[in-house]
């Protein structure tokens, strides 16, 4: 009985033993310079894969090494994920989810000697840290783009008499109710609007960023409700499969979803985080200053639109976006003009809005300049947040 | 030519208690059984060398200085849970609310650093927040235990039922202290201030929290084992009737035990705010309530036993990050590999309880 036992032990010892030696090998893979990431999902959330392919893409054009985490919360994981990709030899990290900034600051703090990067955050131009560095792209511009496609759509479908004028509603499912997502949804809006005036759209918000189920419930309960055409920022397939299955037209968001529905996909915008991921790298490799506050713009290629489907969208549809692409590269077409909406029935003039992120929501900087709201101008964050008219919020709970 | 008696192929009779080394030998036979699973596994999906997956997996786990610190504040994190519910399992009082009571005292201890940090002193505050999350959790456990002793609810369908109250609970108050705005998020509380929080060693509170947890241990293994609490909680566990008949008053027992199972949540809920999180979410309790049943099933409640089952059920989680990372594979694949392990763990203790008995040759049928 005891050999037994001796060599059930011995075989034990020497199967970890052998783990233990090989790991040596296994974990050290080049020399190269490398580049931390942190990710709240994995690929399966269309918002990461967006974020995973860019950060692929930037590492293969710079030929450095890329080493990314997936999956890691909002809470103390983003910053044991953050030290560890810096014990690691990160000579900088990414981090890609809004609830991980806070985290990410406390390792700049942390770690001084390491760059830290936060994709949609918004504190780092009043955080004052050297190594600590927010981004984002106007993202709004794209979601004009795709509205614009959206309102090509409408009146294709209110010449055909499938619909009155009046019934030229959209829905849109977005996550939660705060300027990130205020803003996307109400420049999608006016992107509709500036072809199809009519238009009207709801709004329901999930209260989560990924959770499949309740965004196609979401998405089916604004097409129970009469919305014609469906958007989304919210990062699960939900919305534009609920759509796939009701055969209502979706305009998406974080890449093409053509392969998943062929039959109702219109077109998508996203950010193109990789010119981002290029600068700021090449910037830490070379030891300069990394701006506290980027924004990605057409310019750039960090907004971008995905290729139209044809066999959905209305014609006409890729010259026009064409042309008011070229109109919003020379300024004589901005987003949010002041003549463009109106808030309770009037036209702005002034509007103070809170850049300076902080537990009071204290209103703090005005935006409202040469007769447009002048979104990330004042930070790359969104922080749009008024209430246009036109626009009606079903479920404000967040 | 039909045969009359007909024997089974297999059949399964109960052992009797078997001797502890063999035992043992069954379980390790067990986790080989599973690497060898894995191996093969590994091999067929993705084409990898299953020893560098497993290296790699150790590497993760226990590779350096500060992912070895992470393993243990997570074996403290989870074996903390496991061990508030032990009593109450001891006791057949199945509470599946651990979830709900840490959350319960994640929220008093997030509540107070919001509305008194910057009112109270730094230590003094740090206690005033342990109170409350001690209260909160207990308070949380016991309008079951209160039920279950008065009207002899269902206490499994109560206890589950009061983690959706706490989350939903937790969720409001999240929309009360979001920053900014709509955004759903808390951020760390008193980021500048730390007031609140658990003191540093080091970077980090998380040797504290581990020796917090030792300390629980200890505790409790002395509680169940040599106290008149402990003792009362196994024969209630045995038979409600018994117990009455020898005199020990059962509904006090099951209200207290389960105060002290609420309490220790509570606790675990404010290590998770004041000492590693300093956030809160409605998943901050990351189904610990839920995996700590599975640690405290897994050591048969056996208190020591639970410091390794937790360590093995944490092992695999850190272990599993690093797979995704360093391999490029999806975190699935890592659950995969999980899955197989726990399986055959769990499984091996059906062979540890019963015999199976394999039909012997056609030929040489005995009586």
């Amino acid at each position: 009985m005891k050999k037994k036992v001796l060599a059930i032990v011995l075989a034990l010892v020497m199967v970890f033993g052998l783990s233990v030696t090989l790991t040596g090998c296994g974990s050290d893979g080049g020399d190269g310079y490398k580049v931390g990431f942190i990710c709240l999902h994995d690929e399966n959330s269309t918002y990461d894969k967006n974020f995973l392919d860019a950060a692929n893409a930037a590492c293969e054009e710079l030929g450095v090494q890329a080493v990314i985490k997936t999956n890691i919360p909002e809470g103390q994981e983003c910053y044991d994920a953050a030290a560890e990709l810096v014990d690691a030899g990160c000579g900088i990290v990414f981090a890609n989810s809004f609830g991980h900034e806070d985290f990410m600051i406390q390792a700049a703090k942390d770690f001084p000697e390491v760059q830290f990067c936060h994709s949609t955050g918004t504190k780092a131009h009043t955080e004052g840290l050297d190594n600590y560095h927010n981004a984002f792209a106007s993202i709004y511009e794209g979601r004009y783009l795709a509205g614009v496609a959206a309102g090509m759509k409408l009146n294709e479908m209110i010449e055909a008499g499938d619909i009155t004028a009046d019934e030229a509603k959209m829905g849109y499912v977005g996550a939660f109710t705060y300027a990130e997502v205020v803003s996307g949804y109400t420049s999608f809006y006016l992107g509709a609007k500036s072809v199809c005036e009519s238009v009207t759209m709801d709004v329901s918000f999930t209260g989560s960023w990924y959770d499949e189920a309740l965004e196609k419930e979401a998405a089916n309960k604004l097409i129970n409700g009469g919305c014609v055409l469906i958007s989304q920022h919210a990062d699960s397939m939900g919305a534009p499969t609920a759509c796939e299955n009701a055969g209502v037209p979706n305009v998406s968001y974080n890449g093409s979803t053509v392969d998943a529905c062929p039959n109702t996909f219109i077109v998508s915008s996203r950010i193109d985080w990789a010119p981002y991921y290029v600068y700021a790298i090449t910037a830490a490799q070379n030891g300069e200053a990394i701006d506290a506050d980027w924004t990605g713009t057409l310019e750039t290629g960090s907004v971008v639109l995905t290729d139209v489907n044809e066999a959905v969208a209305a014609e006409g549809t890729v010259a026009k976006l064409e042309e008011v692409k070229a109109a919003l590269q020379d300024g004589s077409v901005q987003v949010f003009d002041t003549a463009a909406f109106t808030v309770e029935g009037k036209t702005l003039s002034s509007y103070m809005a809170d850049v300076d992120t902080d537990a009071a929501y204290e209103k703090d900087t005005e935006v409202i300049e040469d007769g447009a709201f002048k979104e990330s101008k004042f930070r790359s964050a969104p922080y749009f947040d008024l209430q246009i008219d036109g626009i009606n919020l079903l479920d404000t709970a967040f | 030519m039909s045969k009359v008696n007909k024997e089974p192929l297999l059949h399964i009779t109960k052992r009797k208690e078997l001797p502890m080394k063999q035992t043992w030998m069954i379980r390790i036979g067990a986790i080989i059984a599973a690497l060898i699973v894995c191996a093969i596994v590994t091999m067929l999906l993705t084409g990898l060398d299953p020893f560098s997956v497993f290296g790699t997996m150790i590497y993760g786990a226990l590779g350096t200085e500060r992912k070895a610190i992470i393993l243990f504040k997570e074996l403290a994190m989870l074996l903390s849970v496991a061990l508030a519910l032990t009593p109450a399992f001891k006791m057949k009082f199945w509470n599946l609310g651990g979830e709900g009571q840490i959350l319960m005292g994640a929220w008093a201890t997030a509540l107070c650093m919001i509305y008194m940090g910057d009112k109270i002193p730094g230590f003094l505050l740090i206690i005033i927040c342990l109170v409350a999350a001690i209260i909160c959790g207990a308070i949380w456990a016991m309008i079951p235990a209160f039920f279950k002793a008065k009207w002899n609810t269902n206490e499994t369908l109560f206890t589950l039922m009061m983690n959706y109250v706490a989350i939903q609970l937790v969720a409001y108050f999240i929309i009360l202290w979001e920053v900014p705005k709509g955004s759903g998020k808390v951020g760390i509380i008193n980021q500048t201030t730390q007031a609140g929080w658990l003191p540093y060693i080091g970077t980090n509170s998380y040797i504290l929290v581990i020796i917090f947890v030792a300390i629980i241990t200890a505790g409790m293994y002395i509680y169940l084992k040599y106290s008149k609490h402990g003792y009362e909680i196994s024969v209630v566990g045995e038979s409600q009737r018994t117990a009455s008949y020898v005199g020990i008053k059962v509904d006090k027992v099951i209200i207290r035990t389960l105060l002290l199972s609420g309490a220790i949540c509570g606790f675990t809920g404010w290590m998770m705010v004041s000492g590693v999180d300093h956030t809160i979410t409605t998943t901050l309790a990351g189904g610990r309530g839920f995996l700590g049943i599975m640690v405290s099933w897994l050591a048969q409640f056996n208190v020591i036993a639970m410091v390794f089952a937790s360590l093995l059920i944490v092992f695999l989680g850190q272990g599993a990050g690093e797979i995704s990372t360093n391999f490029g594979l999806n975190e699935s694949f890592a659950d995969i590999i999980t899955g197989i392990i726990l399986f055959f763990i769990i499984g091996c203790e059906f062979f540890i309880n019963y015999k199976v008995h394999v039909r012997k040759k056609s030929g040489k049928e005995e009586a």
